[in-house]
């Protein structure tokens, strides 16, 4: 396959940044999409330049770390894909990709296609755990969690935090990934004593973050690699009003990263 | 150290509540708005009739107008300060726009809610103050004519408007706009609100579809009416 | 040098109770006076990191990953084991230790392996109060699963995430931490070296990924939790961050690194479908359950389609040599059968390095519908890599590596035989022996960071507090450790040659996995011998590194821990040289069967392979540690 790349360039973090155009070729429709990356790094490494930076670990689509923009497209166009599942037989030969960041104020660039996420992990040490010491367990049969509870705690916590929604979202908005967590938590009975500050100081970090809020797009969901569902969101809304009308202490405002 | 306390005006999801509950007193008047004004079809002492009855309720109207005011206001309030925060929160845009989920409806809210407020604004100024009117305001009925009780001759006003079409078409127009925002509206107000659930989260948007076609229908029919010399002024 | 275990003597039940009692305790306001070095956030750190947290201890810890949450223990899929008997079918700590010992033929110490068969039921009490979604059944209870051919179901999942939740649950524990100002958190930054001073390890050197900062931190105690090195072959399953530079710096700084050579290869992953290929992916062991495995009996038929074959032709070769486990067989000898065929030359698909699982069979037996509701995602997973269909055309699989079970040597309280030096999950050499029982890699990790490393540290940093004397930046070795990460460091920038370090990554990978991969023999490994060095040379002559230190720059990243992986290399091939056995995971040549098994040597292998660095080039001291067991009988495994 012969493909023009539009590739999103930025030396660092506060840098205006602008498209680069390469011409790859002999790309395997059988490669992933970041495979076409190495294929285009290796070259721009031959010709004497810097490769294109982007973020990367596991490439099984579990991890969460990759993602990028592919023609607007948050991780691409198929559906419940990260974009290290992507593969190039996907596209067409002769294709022309515009290749973008993940685009929020929350999450500047560090470098062409990374960005720092470190915002998720600022609303997850919000309220996104159950305090629950180390050897201080009771046995684990004594919590009876019906099945239907357990999976859709279970659909909830298959979220893998890399973000796709807020840059699908055209708000930029984090609702999904912070709903996603406090559904996880919220609807098992170990999550119960803490259900009312997880959601409401995660709200609040996630607002102090920078993060837009929800316009009922659904844009989120759709792009989602784990497939999280919209309604974790009306389930947070529901937590978070409620908690706030009935808190007996008031909620603390919180600072961004 | 006093630390800042957060209320519920402070956070997104917080806005988007005062939206939803703002939205849900408009959605009530809206209906009930039309099927008042439906009333048209029944002649103008119907009409007139309706008119001058709300207008003796007095104290009561006060009141209402109050919320309604209210409502506007704090639906406006929350729009603009999402708004803000939603377009701060992304100062570098895509060079290639693409959504695959969204609806026309979701995507307009903000034109669309400018447009109804400016219309809201017109048709104060038309059928309230009389701005406007093809041959003036009829301010006082004239003696003997049906449905003349007292205040203002609402069925000519809103009759000899409608033959106008440069009216009519204003009227049509926002109508369509309306008819867009409340759709997504009516069913947005139940997911920020949290009334979701699997089984039914089909309905809720078939609702806000009926809801939004209801009156759509209902509103336009009126003008439309009129224009096709279904309604007219008797005598 | 004598190399102890320092584990309790008398009966195995009580030892880990009667050590926990003997050793010292940290009164609560005594340990914020200690500081923590953990590196690595998988379960195994996050796990360490939360509890050295809660425990009250002042903690830094620190990942290569943008986010903690990201460590490569994500990716487990297939569960936990825990010897619970909740399923009621005979299961005991007893015989999960068993179990562990024998399936890691024979060369893992039986103290240690007892403790973690103790601790594993604490492990899911642990994981279930912090929300970890595990299934259950319609009343509520948890539910388990047979995996591994185990002959009792004693391993908890949560769907094909296991991995995922558990880490997510310690992941949520640390965050806990780092609200709470016990934990200060270091993502994208990368351990470069470690500081010794006075023969303890005090600190380690980073640098931050994203500024290049060159940083020394120091502390009373280091906690390396970095896991395994299995992209030393290039391709495996490993994420593709995953390295061994923060074992490899501190074996260089006097750690011994045991069994080197003991990887797991993994038997059913996805064949690679060219030379882009940057990563094997792994599909869950589970679908030897109700997949067939076959090649075709006539190499003349390896073009033609599967369908095209007809039955007779198919060669089922797990089935006809192994009645009794059919393609159940362990994943070492399912690995090295797979390769047998295809090194006949009957292997199929690109490069004839594949062999079918075929799911035809099971599919007409138990309808589609069944095969759906049991493998579905993995089936999915399958045909978006390989464009294949699975419920029309046989998969095919072929072995990738997965695991290493060696690493740095410790005692029984995971300290290496450098004082302060702690070393936990797969990073560490010590309960898996020469081969690692399918779920037991997760139940390890937690149990080392969990319940295991929080109390034995204790024990050191009491112990030793009227000897260490207050470390700071200036002290020599400090500076010396920073000096020597950036001339490293300026090295790789200024070499300005051709390659890059990807293309050496790769031949590396390559010639590691012909000549020490699956099989290994002693011409073999010779050659690996001395290839090593001269790739090694030309890696320092003609590498280029383009950019600078002073910013993001991921070739600078791959470039040191190839570096890394070019030392540690040539280690494997002489610790695979050495051990003239076949055990486990390390498949010698010259020790086999009559009929082609693996043949261990008990008399002359029975130890611990310790290895003491030496200098680049030069070989390596070798410290045995014998290994006695009182309580398991040595066998050899037979499948037959």
């Amino acid at each position: 396959m012969r493909l023009t790349l539009h590739v999103w360039r930025q030396k660092k973090s506060g840098d205006k940044g602008a498209f680069e155009t390469h011409k790859v070729e002999n790309i395997s429709a059988d490669s992933s999409f970041l495979e076409m990356l190495d294929v285009l790094n290796e070259e721009i490494l031959e010709k004497g330049g810097e490769p294109v930076a982007f973020d990367h670990d596991c490439r099984e689509g579990i991890c969460g770390t990759c993602g990028m923009v592919v023609n607007g497209m948050a991780h691409g166009p198929q559906a419940l894909t990260t974009t290290c599942q992507l593969h190039m037989r996907k596209f067409k030969d002769g294709d022309e990709l515009w290749i973008e960041p993940w685009r929020a104020k929350a999450f500047p660039v560090l470098r062409d296609l990374v960005v720092d996420r470190g915002a998720f992990d600022r609303i997850i040490q919000a309220g996104g755990f159950i305090s629950a010491k180390s050897g201080s367990a009771p046995d684990a049969n004594e919590i009876l969690v019906g099945k239907t509870v357990a999976d859709q705690a279970m659909d909830a916590a298959a979220c893998i935090g890399c973000g796709a929604c807020v840059a699908a979202c055209p708000n930029a908005s984090a609702m999904l990934f912070t709903a996603a967590k406090i559904t996880h938590l919220g609807v098992l009975p170990q999550g119960q004593p803490e259900r009312d500050d997880r959601a409401r100081n995660m709200v609040a970090q996630m607002d102090a973050e920078g993060f837009g809020g929800c316009t009922n797009h659904g844009e989120c969901a759709e792009v989602c690699p784990k497939g999280i569902s919209l309604e974790t969101i009306a389930r947070m809304n529901r937590d978070f009003l409620k908690a706030m009308v009935i808190a007996r202490e008031p909620l603390a405002a919180r600072t961004g990263g | 150290m006093s630390v800042r306390t957060l209320t519920l005006a402070d956070t997104t999801i917080g806005k988007k509540a005062i939206m939803a509950v703002s939205g849900l007193v408009l959605l009530g008047f809206v209906l009930v708005h039309m099927a008042g004004n439906l009333l048209v079809f029944q002649g103008p002492a119907a009409l007139n009739g309706y008119a001058d009855g709300l207008r003796k309720l007095g104290p009561m109207l006060w009141i209402a107008r109050g919320v309604l005011l209210a409502a506007v206001a704090a639906h406006v309030w929350a729009a603009v300060s999402l708004y803000k925060a939603n377009e701060q929160a992304r100062p570098v845009k895509y060079h290639v726009q693409h959504t695959a989920a969204t609806t026309y409806a979701a995507k307009t809210m903000r034109y669309g809610g400018v447009i109804i407020l400016l219309f809201v604004l017109y048709h104060l100024a038309h059928l309230t103050f009389g701005v406007g009117i093809p041959g003036g305001h009829a301010a006082a009925p004239p003696a003997g004519m049906p449905g003349s009780v007292s205040g203002t001759d609402v069925f000519h006003n809103v009759v000899v408007s409608f033959q106008n079409p440069a009216i009519t078409g204003i009227y049509v127009l926002a109508q369509l706009a309306l008819a867009l925002h409340l759709y997504h509206g009516a069913w947005s107000f139940m997911q920020t609100l949290g009334l979701s659930h699997p089984r039914y989260n089909g309905l809720r948007v078939k609702l806000a579809a009926a809801y939004a076609t209801v009156i759509c229908v209902g509103n336009l029919s009126m003008p439309i009416a009129v224009m096709a010399g279904l309604v007219k002024l008797q005598g | 040098m004598e190399l102890r275990d320092n584990a309790p003597s008398g009966p195995i039940e009580t030892a880990w109770d009667r050590h926990r009692f003997d050793i010292k305790l940290v009164n609560p306001a005594n340990k914020r006076k200690f500081e923590v070095i953990v590196v690595g956030t998988g379960l195994a750190g996050a796990a360490a990191a939360a509890t050295f947290g809660e425990l009250g201890y002042r903690v830094r810890s620190f990942c290569y990953q943008d986010s903690p949450r990201r460590a490569h223990s994500i990716a487990a899929q297939g569960g936990i084991n825990a010897a619970k008997n909740y399923s009621g079918d005979g299961d005991s700590i007893y015989r999960l230790f068993y179990d562990t010992v024998k399936g890691g033929d024979y060369r893992s110490r039986e103290r240690n392996v007892y403790r973690l068969a103790q601790v594993s039921v604490n492990i899911i009490d642990q994981a279930v109060a912090q929300g970890v979604p595990f299934a259950r059944e319609y009343g509520g209870l948890l539910d388990n699963r047979s995996f591994g051919g185990a002959q009792v179901s004693r391993t908890f999942y949560a769907r094909g995430q296991t991995g995922q939740q558990l880490l997510l649950g310690a992941y949520q524990a640390l965050e806990r931490q780092i609200g709470a100002g016990t934990v200060t958190m270091h993502p994208r930054t990368e351990m470069l070296e470690l500081i010794v001073v006075d023969g303890q390890a005090r600190g380690i050197v980073t640098r931050d990924m994203v500024t290049g900062k060159i940083e020394a931190h120091l502390a009373h105690a280091v906690v390396l939790a970095t896991g395994g090195y299995g992209n030393l072959f290039y391709l495996s399953t490993n994420a593709k961050g995953c390295n061994v530079t923060a074992g490899w710096r501190a074996h260089r700084k006097g750690a011994f690194f045991a069994n080197p050579c003991y990887t797991q290869i993994h038997p059913t992953c996805i064949p690679v479908s060219g030379e882009h290929q940057s990563k094997l992916t792994l599909m869950s062991e589970s679908l030897r359950n109700d997949g067939r495995v076959w090649v075709p009996k006539n190499k003349d038929d390896v073009g033609k389609k599967p369908g095209q074959i007809a039955k007779e032709d198919r060669d089922y070769y797990l089935e006809r040599k192994y009645p009794a486990f059919g393609n159940l067989v362990p994943r070492d000898i399912a690995s090295r059968n797979a390769k047998e065929v295809c090194d006949a030359g009957r292997g199929v698909g690109p490069g004839g390095l594949g062999v079918y699982l075929d799911f035809a069979d099971a599919i007409e037996r138990l309808g589609q519908k069944a095969i759906e509701e049991r493998y579905g995602n993995l089936f999915e997973m399958y045909e978006r890599i390989t464009d294949e269909d699975p419920y029309q055309v046989p998969m095919r699989i072929y072995p990738a590596v997965h695991y290493t079970m060696g690493g740095l040597w410790v005692d029984y309280n995971l300290m290496s035989n450098l004082p302060g030096l702690f070393v936990l999950g797969e990073a560490n050499f010590s309960d898996h022996g020469a081969n690692r029982l399918g779920a037991s890699a997760l139940m390890q990790g937690l149990a080392d960071g969990y319940f295991v490393a929080p109390y034995t540290i204790g024990n050191y940093l009491w112990t030793e507090r009227t000897d260490q004397k207050p470390v700071t930046a200036d002290h020599p070795e400090v500076k010396k450790a920073l000096a020597e990460v950036e001339e490293r460091t300026q090295r790789f920038l200024s070499i300005n040659g051709k390659r890059s370090p990807d293309s050496f990554h790769r031949e590396l990978g390559k010639l590691m996995w012909e000549k020490c991969g699956m099989a290994r023999n002693e011409a073999g490994l010779k050659e690996a011998q001395a290839r090593i060095p001269a790739l090694r040379a030309e890696f320092w002559e003609n590498l280029r590194v383009p950019g600078s230190g002073a910013d993001l720059n991921q070739s600078l990243e791959k470039a040191g821990r190839v570096a890394d992986f070019l030392e540690l290399a040539e280690l494997f091939a002489t610790d695979a040289l050495h051990r003239r056995e076949s055990c486990g995971g390390h498949f010698r040549e010259e020790s086999q069967t009559p009929e082609g098994e693996a043949l261990r040597d008990d008399d002359s292998f029975r130890y611990v392979a310790a290895w003491e660095f030496n200098g680049v080039g030069k070989a390596p001291v070798l410290h045995k540690e014998d290994l006695e067991f009182e309580h398991v009988k040595l066998t050899q495994r037979s499948y037959k």
